[in-house]
């Protein structure tokens, strides 16, 4: 796949379709694959990387990228593919600056359950037949595929792209997926039960942004974290209710825009399963106003900026609080 | 450094009998910036806003917190009072102590200290207010009237009158409404379309007035004064500017089994009509859903007879945008299906009629020329049993909570034209209470009693059970007798339930007006602004508002049209200075604020920034139109990045409310 990527992405320099490339290369240890911009065959040859551990969404850098001079090349993974149409809803992306080739999707390596089973100097990866093949400094070693995918794979909304300009591979599915099991089970907890759930999860929280800093829904031109006029900015947790407030605040922020891309799992040092409240949102936006994909177009109107007659009373948000 | 000033009112015993002002007044003279704190018994009163602006010059104030009643009443007042000391009226605050404090609360104690935290909010708040000015913006002169019944021709003539342009908009093809539909009037008994038709000429032939017929209402943009409304003309599949209403086509074509609308579905009209004989305008009109032409591409008789050639099968739906100063909505009202009332034999036997069936039974223009027979074998009924309040009055869910108001006297009338035309015919009236409260109407009905010896039985039908026979069996019981009586009636009427016309509902989000829970349009204040919606500029006519009969209906249409040309000869009006403006350092441009404005009042422009780095970015931003504006805040709680914000209610202050109350 890297090779016909890198080969498409040289063409496409040469014919002058566009004068850059959006994609990803490697960082300091295999797993770590960085989204990063090529202008030349020379860099895409040297540095472009497309394999197991490539799951970073490079979409929101395109809100920068698309405003740049010329037009660049992005490709994007089924769930990169929400994200981007949902920028463009948003007027965040500017479409004909960007040439999208899709490319299939996960699912893609979590290198924390790797190294939860012990497995440490990472080296590199093979998948022969579902199993895993670990080459590390200390030897190769060897874990079942399934068991080393990330979170974000492993509940897989869709395999299908929602928009692109050309595909590369087989065209997929939305999927049936099992991605509110885990809401539920929350919902299912007590008030007091769910509470300790996430003051453990959240109190983990080093506020280092990087959920914020990924997420293709928080593109604010200045992020209310940021702004002294806001009332909620602040650098660090300086009491435990910026560490509880931070998460949910955001994720109201992004509630009805966030597409479920599970970036800020992904990329949260530690390890706080914070898709979930984004998800918790989503779940309770398609029980309430009808099932609604964001990102799967980009014209419709979202839940929560829209007024039907028939939507529900806003009392239901009380009745359903009731224990 | 903030001089604030509060000034806490009694309202007499309103407030202070529940509410003690005097700590009130207290407490807040110890809030941050609070230079002066008073209660007196009348703040409203002349001396009491003197009391207000003599603090203002006094102690050089530079905000007022008003502890009194809702904002609604009196926060006009004391802004001019604080305009007139020299102050910018909208560093004016009120605390509602009373709608919201006083009046629903009991304990002296809880109220105080609740009236005491509302106070403390209006000055977190009010330290936050900056002066604000408000624009003008001028008024389209030019009105709408929704609906061509007897109260929105009445407006429009009115309109028309003073001199403005009026448009009426009618779903149907004809004006005229329900009381075209009738065929006399209590308690003068002249006959209705005699003194309705003289209107709708006079309508039609009106200059000022222009007559949308066989058309909707599809969009309603703008605020008062500044109205664009989109009006769908319906294709009715004739050329309207052709067509001379000779009523050829009508008689020729061969389609002749579709219910008549008209006659309540009593008997047939043709795939192409004129609803009756006085439409206006008079054209007709062919029915897609039965015309053979349009549904089999065979036949075209209409189009062949047409001396002018004004059918036109391919005509299509028109849409025309207007401007319009102010909207007068007169929807009016329908009978209720009576589908779910099986007791009454409604869907079971063709001779239990509903009272507006009966008035185009009895009618020259109905399906018998004006002899009351039978529907079902066409002889004269000998025995007529009048069902009242059916649907009314109820507390079930089939029928309506309230009193239909016109049931009473029509069925009067009814009771007593037969007995007029047929004496041999005995009529018998079940009612609940008989409520007769107009003028010469209680004289009315008691002549129905006395005169014309109508039995008026007081208690309710239970069952009507149409025999094989031909008779119905009325059982009911008569409540001041206390007996069970068995009728065998010839016919049964029953005056069912009106309300609002199902139009009404979808209109009233487009106008953004509130209705009950009965889907009536809901008046600016039940007493003093019974005409007016709470949405400036929107007036209401008629039943749309509440069940009227035709004289009180006649009265509200005058009084909607007053209120238009009251706005309509202004050259403009002051806006609301309380509008969203966007922070374009924050705007992420996403539409978000654009999507949930009601008014349109958002729009986006490409702009030009110096970046942090130097460059030159072209971002796209939200502008705000302050014109158009109407200050409702949707866009601010949309907006992802708080950009938006809102004059005189921003998020800050707000928020200050909001902490000032949970302290």
């Amino acid at each position: 796949m890297q090779e016909a990527m890198i080969n498409r992405a040289k063409q496409l320099l040469a014919d002058g379709a566009v004068n850059r490339v959006i994609g990803w290369k490697r960082g300091e240890f295999a797993y770590d694959i960085t989204p990063a911009v090529f202008e030349t065959a020379e860099e895409l040859e040297k540095e472009f990387v497309y394999d197991d551990f490539t799951a970073a969404n490079v979409s929101k850098y395109l809100v920068k990228e698309s405003k740049k001079e010329g037009k660049i090349l992005a490709f994007l993974k089924p769930c990169d593919t929400y994200s981007f149409n949902q920028l463009t809803k948003e007027h965040r992306v500017v479409r004909e600056n960007v040439y999208i080739v899709g490319i299939p999707g996960g699912p893609k390596l979590d290198a924390e359950k790797i190294k939860a089973k012990g497995i440490t100097g990472i080296l590199g990866v093979k998948n022969e037949n579902y199993t895993l093949k670990i080459d590390t400094v200390y030897g190769e070693e060897i874990m079942p595929f399934y068991e080393a995918i990330l979170d974000k794979c492993a509940t897989c909304k869709s395999k299908k792209h929602v928009v692109y300009d050309e595909l590369m591979g087989e065209e997929g599915d939305v999927l049936d997926s099992n991605r509110f099991d885990m809401v539920e089970k929350l919902e299912n907890m007590t008030a007091q039960e769910r509470f300790d759930f996430w003051r453990d999860q959240l109190s983990k929280c080093i506020r280092c942004n990087a959920c914020r800093n990924v997420c293709p829904a928080c593109t604010c031109e200045k992020c209310v974290f940021d702004n002294p006029n806001s009332g909620v900015e602040n650098k660090a947790p300086a009491d435990s209710f910026e560490e509880n407030m931070f998460h949910i605040i955001r994720a109201f922020h992004v509630a009805g825009r966030c597409t479920d891309c599970g970036e800020c799992s992904r990329v949260c040092p530690q390890n706080i399963p914070l898709h979930l409240l984004n998800r918790k949102f989503i779940k309770d936006i398609n029980s309430l106003y009808g099932e609604y994909q964001a990102g799967e177009d980009t014209t419709s109107r979202a839940p929560l900026n829209d007024y039907k007659q028939d939507d529900c009373e806003a009392s239901i948000v009380h009745e359903r609080g009731v224990e | 450094m903030q001089r604030i000033g509060v000034f806490v009112c009694h309202c007499g015993t309103n407030i202070a009998a529940t509410v003690d002002v005097k700590s009130v007044a207290e407490a807040l003279g110890h809030e941050p910036g609070v230079v002066i704190s008073q209660d007196y018994q009348y703040m409203c009163s002349e001396s009491g806003q003197n009391l207000v602006k003599n603090a203002i010059k006094e102690h050089n104030l530079t905000g007022v917190v008003v502890c009194s009643c809702s904002p609604r009443m009196h926060e006009n007042t004391f802004r001019k009072a604080a305009a007139a000391a020299g102050l910018n009226p909208y560093l004016v605050e009120i605390a509602n102590i009373r709608e919201q404090c006083s009046w629903i609360h009991k304990d002296i104690a809880s109220a105080t200290e609740k009236a005491i935290i509302l106070g403390k909010a209006a000055v977190a708040k009010v330290h936050l207010n900056a002066p604000l000015t408000a624009g003008e913006s001028p008024v389209a002169k030019r009105a709408l009237v929704i609906g061509g019944g007897i109260a929105g021709i009445q407006t429009a003539l009115d309109i028309a009158e003073a001199g403005f342009e009026v448009d009426i908009v009618e779903k149907n093809p004809t004006i005229g409404g329900k009381m075209a539909q009738i065929d006399k009037t209590f308690p003068t008994l002249d006959c209705a379309a005699c003194i309705l038709t003289p209107k709708m000429v006079e309508a039609s032939q009106n200059e000022k007035i222009t007559i949308h017929s066989f058309s909707e209402v599809t969009d309603v943009k703008g605020f008062v004064g500044n109205f664009t409304v989109t009006i769908k003309k319906k294709a009715r599949f004739v050329d309207e500017t052709k067509c001379t209403g000779c009523g050829l086509c009508t008689e020729k074509c061969p389609m002749k089994k579709v219910p008549n609308e008209f006659n309540m579905g009593l008997d047939n009209r043709t795939a192409i009509y004129i609803p009756f004989a006085q439409a206006v305008p008079k054209v007709a009109t062919i029915d897609p859903n039965f015309c053979m032409m349009m549904k089999t591409g065979k036949c075209g008789v209409c189009s062949k007879v047409c001396s002018v050639g004004a059918i036109d099968y391919k005509q299509e739906d028109r849409f025309i945008e207007q401007k319009y100063g102010a909207i007068v909505v007169a929807t009016g009202f329908n009978p209720i299906k009576l589908d779910k009332y099986d007791e009454f034999a409604y869907n079971q036997c063709p001779d239990v009629v509903t009272s507006l069936e009966l008035e185009r039974l009895m009618n020259a223009a109905g399906p018998n020329g004006g002899t009351l027979l039978r529907p079902s074998d066409k002889t004269h009924p000998h025995k007529i049993v009048f069902v009242q309040c059916v649907g009314s009055r109820c507390d079930d869910s089939k029928g309506k909570p309230y009193c239909s108001k016109i049931c009473c006297m029509y069925t009067a009338k009814h009771a007593m034209l037969i007995r007029e035309k047929y004496p041999d015919t005995e009529v018998y009236v079940f009612y609940i209470d008989v409520r007769t409260p107009g003028k010469n109407f209680d004289e009315f009905y008691r002549r129905a009693v006395e005169q014309y010896n109508v039995h008026y039985i007081k208690g309710m039908v239970g069952k009507v059970t149409p025999r094989s026979d031909g008779k119905i069996d009325v059982q009911a019981s008569d409540l001041l007798a206390n007996e069970q009586l068995h009728i065998d009636a010839d016919m049964v009427v029953l005056a069912a339930a009106i309300e609002p016309d199902k139009t009404a509902r979808p209109l009233a989000t487009m106008l953004t007006t509130q209705m009950d829970t009965n889907d009536f349009f809901t008046e600016a204040h039940p007493k003093l602004r019974p005409v007016e919606s709470a949405t400036a500029g929107i007036f209401l006519s008629g039943a749309c508002q509440g069940p009227k009969d035709i004289p009180e209906t006649v009265a509200q249409a005058s009084a909607a049209a007053a209120k238009a040309i009251g706005l309509l000869v202004k050259d403009s009006i002051t806006c609301n200075p309380c509008v969203a403006h966007s922070d374009e350092l924050m705007c992420n441009g996403c539409s978000s604020c654009e999507k949930v404005c009601p008014y349109g009042a958002i729009t986006y422009i490409d702009k030009e920034f110096k970046m942090p780095d130097r460059t030159i970015a072209v971002r796209r931003v939200a502008s705000v139109n302050p014109a158009v504006c109407q200050g409702c805040g949707a866009c601010t709680v949309a907006c992802p990045s708080g950009a938006m914000d809102l004059n005189g209610f921003s998020n800050n202050q707000i928020m200050a409310e909001v902490d000032a109350i949970c302290k």
